[in-house]
């Protein structure tokens, strides 16, 4: 597997800029003779739809969800930053720029993060332009708040719903599009196989998943921007329809998966309240600004909060990081609740949460002023739990948020397949080894909008395929032909158990033994059961209907047969990466005070899987990360 | 551990020409503080265990903002709760021992794919027809250029908080698309950026809601109040000068 990220010469500042003069272009006259498939309608594919159709490609758009507004970018809740600068408080590109690519502890890309920074002025004003209705000031400004622990005001924002907001503008774009006669949708399709020809991705096989009809699609070039993996956990933020199989099915084809086990667990969602939970849902952090998190210190102290006396309480937090206390970053506290948890210490039905406690906040500052702040948190909490969170201690718990790994991409968004193009969560390019808050929506967008309308110009321009795209050929109809054995397979097993059974002990597992804090004992044990479940999973499945049909059974349990493959690796990873970095502990690589500790010397690199589709050990790949304008420092928050 | 039990006749039809009929279900006793999709969840569990089919129902991200799910409970979309969709429903707010009746949400332009499952798309047909500021990519000026009040953008994204759930077509009683129509029409009319369109899209949009057999508002109110985001009817309203005045102004399609 070759890995060449194709990152332009020249300064950091200059590189986007010199990468769009040197592409080549596609005539105005020939892009409508080019196809592009775009799988997922978030806010890269949304984008990234309507960007091309407006340059007049053909695009094909594929979403699960009924409608392609529906994408779970839709639930971002945060915001979405720039480095404009508005409030004068000395944020530039290159702050941003080097925020980003510290808060990933030094395990992305220089240039690519660079030109996310660059873009992210011009996302603004193009979102603006479309009628988002981002927050302003008195004055009719774009109001800006601070987020995640940014020294600088930021982030753009839309009430608690900036992800909806952003969606609906790229959804509202691409809809313009289909009226204009360039952008197809085909809802309620799932992707079952990527189609390769001659070395170069042309196009998909997808099932209708209302008629349960198994078609190809082709293609001059291949988007996938299919979102994270995040429920390989089962429990997670994620929406329930979140999936590898479209990314997963790319890399058995031949696309590199990179840093797989890079996942982020957020310190503050509602806890699990019991076996039959479904998801978990996400609280802000900013939650942490006035709430004292603790634990009794005594285990097994099952007292209600209130009659647990101060000097019975472990403000574990407080104690272990004195000066940065209950702000420590995401990945601190998600390790140090499960620590607590494990130990026996935790809280709630399930002794699965952690108390963060308002108290404090409420005498000092009144409940009037607590409540204006946190009015719509509290309320989300308390409309699940039906606890008040200012009569008790709100009970919190972490949950995996997002996923930093994905497929491999070179600076030009392209994976080690020429002509497949990976956007948004799905890529792995932005943000190490740790997202931060208000980056997410930034890097879809940056994607879709800006990036994948030159690259793809730039791979078609160059390679020039052939303008016809023949579905009869013998790749899809190969591929089809899996697709079909596959789904048949599923239905004939006649076992006993649900999809959901496998998928839940799958979650389980990953959750111990490949969570937030790692060791290699563990993770051995997992690369052992994994393939024991997926064994039981294709000997014990029960799923009911036919394929001819909507049948959610059957589309459950495909996902759930891709995560128990896609698993494995992503357990490979974690062993193979013996150094802490970013959002993980690697409990061997530690300092005496529980800090964790980066091993530039042996892993300031890519980490690329290649999977071999017959089944056989994954083969690791490297792509070194070199770092020319910013010097890689040690976090440290005791 | 606080238990429900509810008696549950849920609406089963194997496909769009299928005759449908309701299936009688009793929970057992659950945790109240479990969530009412979670019950249809663990129900269909229960089926899949016995062999039987189990209930289709659409649903996503279970926290209230993408607009995938969606039924009537007792006749009411998205149920009897307030403000809150059908994944926000937990099993505390229905009383121990009460039947439930969940059907689909019942519209001509929706009609039933499989048991609660429908076909929203003619929403998305209306987004088409002229939801949006036609701006390319990469023409924006810089966003600052133009003030709008603090006021006007909380009307405007009052408005566009609609999350396409189809709660204000199965609560009207005749099946009007007006609230969501309105939404889009309002959130855009609200806003400078979409002022060189207003005209042309109210004009698009009523035109191919009226195209797709959505009926029209009698002012009953019922979509205000079955919306899980609250959207205000007064949005319908605006709608409907939006219209009066592009036809003065002479706007044809």
């Amino acid at each position: 597997m070759q890995l060449n990220a194709r990152i332009p010469p020249g300064p950091l500042p200059e590189k986007w800029d010199r990468c769009r003069f040197e592409t080549t272009l596609v005539s105005p006259a020939n892009k409508k003779k080019f196809d592009i498939i775009v799988v997922g309608t978030g806010l890269a594919g949304a984008s990234a739809a309507a960007s091309l159709a407006e340059l007049g490609y053909n695009v094909k758009v594929f979403c699960l969800q009924d409608s392609p507004r529906r994408a779970h970018s839709i639930a971002a809740q945060g915001g979405i930053n720039a480095a404009k600068n508005y409030q004068n408080d000395g944020d530039s590109v290159q702050r941003l720029f080097y925020d980003t690519i510290k808060g990933g502890d030094f395990r992305s890309r220089e240039a690519n993060v660079y030109r996310l920074a660059q873009i992210s002025n011009a996302i603004i004003d193009h979102c603006t332009a479309q009628g988002v209705p981002f927050a302003r000031d008195y004055g009719g400004q774009l109001a800006n708040r601070s987020f995640g622990g940014a020294q600088v005001s930021r982030t753009f924002y839309a009430r608690g719903q900036t992800g909806q907001q952003l969606l609906l503008g790229a959804y509202s774009a691409m809809m313009r599009q289909v009226k204009a006669g360039r952008v197809t949708i085909f809802a309620r399709h799932e992707m079952l196989d990527l189609v390769v020809i001659e070395g170069h991705a042309r196009g998909i096989v997808t099932r209708n998943l209302i008629t349960g009809a198994i078609a190809s699609h082709g293609a001059h070039a291949v988007i996938l921007a299919s979102g994270g993996y995040g429920n390989v956990y089962y429990l997670s933020t994620n929406a329930m329809s979140s999936n590898v199989s479209a990314t997963w099915r790319a890399c058995k084809r031949g696309a590199g998966f990179a840093n797989p086990s890079f996942v982020q667990i957020h310190p503050t969602c509602i806890p699990v309240h019991g076996d039959y939970q479904s998801k978990l849902t996400l609280m802000s952090e900013s939650l942490r600004n006035d709430g004292r998190v603790w634990v009794p210190a005594r285990a097994g102290d099952h007292r209600p909060a209130g009659q647990i006396p101060e000097a019975e309480r472990d403000y574990y937090l407080e104690t272990r990081y004195p000066s940065f206390g209950n702000l420590v970053p995401r990945d601190v506290a998600s390790r140090n609740a499960k620590e607590q948890c494990d130990q026996g210490k935790g809280v709630g039905p399930t002794g699965l949460a952690v108390y963060l406690d308002f108290a404090q906040a409420i005498a000092q500052h009144g409940e009037a002023a607590i409540r204006r702040k946190y009015d719509n948190l509290f309320h989300m909490y308390q409309k699940i739990t039906n606890r008040d969170p200012l009569a008790e201690p709100m009970m919190i718990s972490p949950a995996v948020h997002y996923t930093m790994g994905g497929l491999w991409v070179d600076y030009h968004l392209m994976s080690t397949i020429p002509g497949l193009f990976v956007a948004g969560e799905a890529n792995f390019s932005d943000h190490g080894a740790n997202r931060l808050g208000a980056s997410a929506l930034m890097q879809g967008l940056a994607d879709g909008y800006f990036i994948l309308p030159t690259a793809i110009g730039g791979y078609l321009g160059s390679n020039q395929p052939s303008p016809l795209i023949n579905e009869a050929q013998q790749a899809f109809q190969q591929a089809e032909a899996v697709a079909t054995a596959r789904t048949t397979r599923l239905l004939a097993i006649g076992g006993q158990r649900s999809p959901d059974e496998f998928h839940r002990k799958l979650g389980s597992l990953l959750w111990h033994n490949c969570g937030i804090a790692r060791n290699s004992a563990r993770l051995r044990q997992a690369l052992h059961q994994i393939p024991a479940i997926r064994t039981e999973f294709w000997q014990d499945l029960k799923v009911t209907g036919s394929g001819a049909e909507l049948n959610q059974t059957l589309e459950r349990a495909g996902r759930v047969a891709d995560f128990l493959e896609f698993a494995e690796i992503m357990v490979h990873d974690a062993l193979a990466r013996e150094e802490s970095c970013g959002c993980h502990l690697r409990e061997e690589s530690q300092s005496a005070t529980h800090e964790a500790q980066r091993d530039d010397q042996n892993f300031s690199h890519v980490a690329v899987w290649e999977v071999d589709p017959e089944g056989g050990s994954p083969q690791l790949h490297k792509e070194p990360l070199t770092f020319d304008f910013v010097t890689p420092s040690q976090r440290s928050y005791a | 551990m606080t238990t429900t039990s509810l008696t549950l006749k849920i609406w089963r039809q194997a496909g769009p020409q299928a005759a449908g009929s309701f299936q009688t279900v009793a929970t057992g006793p659950l945790s109240s503080d479990m969530s009412f999709l979670e019950m249809l969840d663990m129900i269909n569990e229960r089926l899949i265990k016995d062999g039987k089919e189990p209930v289709a129902f659409d649903h996503d991200c279970r926290e209230g903002i993408c607009g995938m799910c969606g039924a009537a409970v007792n006749g009411e979309a998205h149920g009897p709760e307030e403000r809150t969709t059908l994944c926000q429903l937990y099993l505390r707010h229905f009383t121990e021992g009460s039947t439930l009746v969940i059907e689909p949400f019942r519209a001509r332009s929706f009609p039933v794919i499989k048991d609660l499952v429908i076909d929203r798309s003619a929403f998305d047909g209306i987004i088409s027809a002229g939801g949006y500021i036609s701006v390319n990519t990469g023409s924006a000026p810089e966003a600052n250029t133009m003030a709008i009040s603090a006021r006007q953008a909380e009307d405007a994204l009052n408005a566009a908080e609609c999350i396409g759930c189809g709660a204000c077509v199965a609560a009207c009683p005749n099946a009007a698309a007006m609230l969501f129509v309105g939404a889009k029409i309002s959130h855009l009319a609200l806003l400078p950026q979409g002022n060189p369109e207003r005209s042309r899209r109210v004009i698009a949009m009523v035109r191919k809601m009226d195209g797709l057999g959505f009926g029209n508002c009698s002012n009953y109110r019922h979509c205000q109040e079955a919306c899980p985001k609250g959207v205000s009817i007064s949005n319908i309203a605006r709608m409907n000068r939006e219209f009066l005045r592009a036809l003065l102004e002479g706007e044809e399609e």
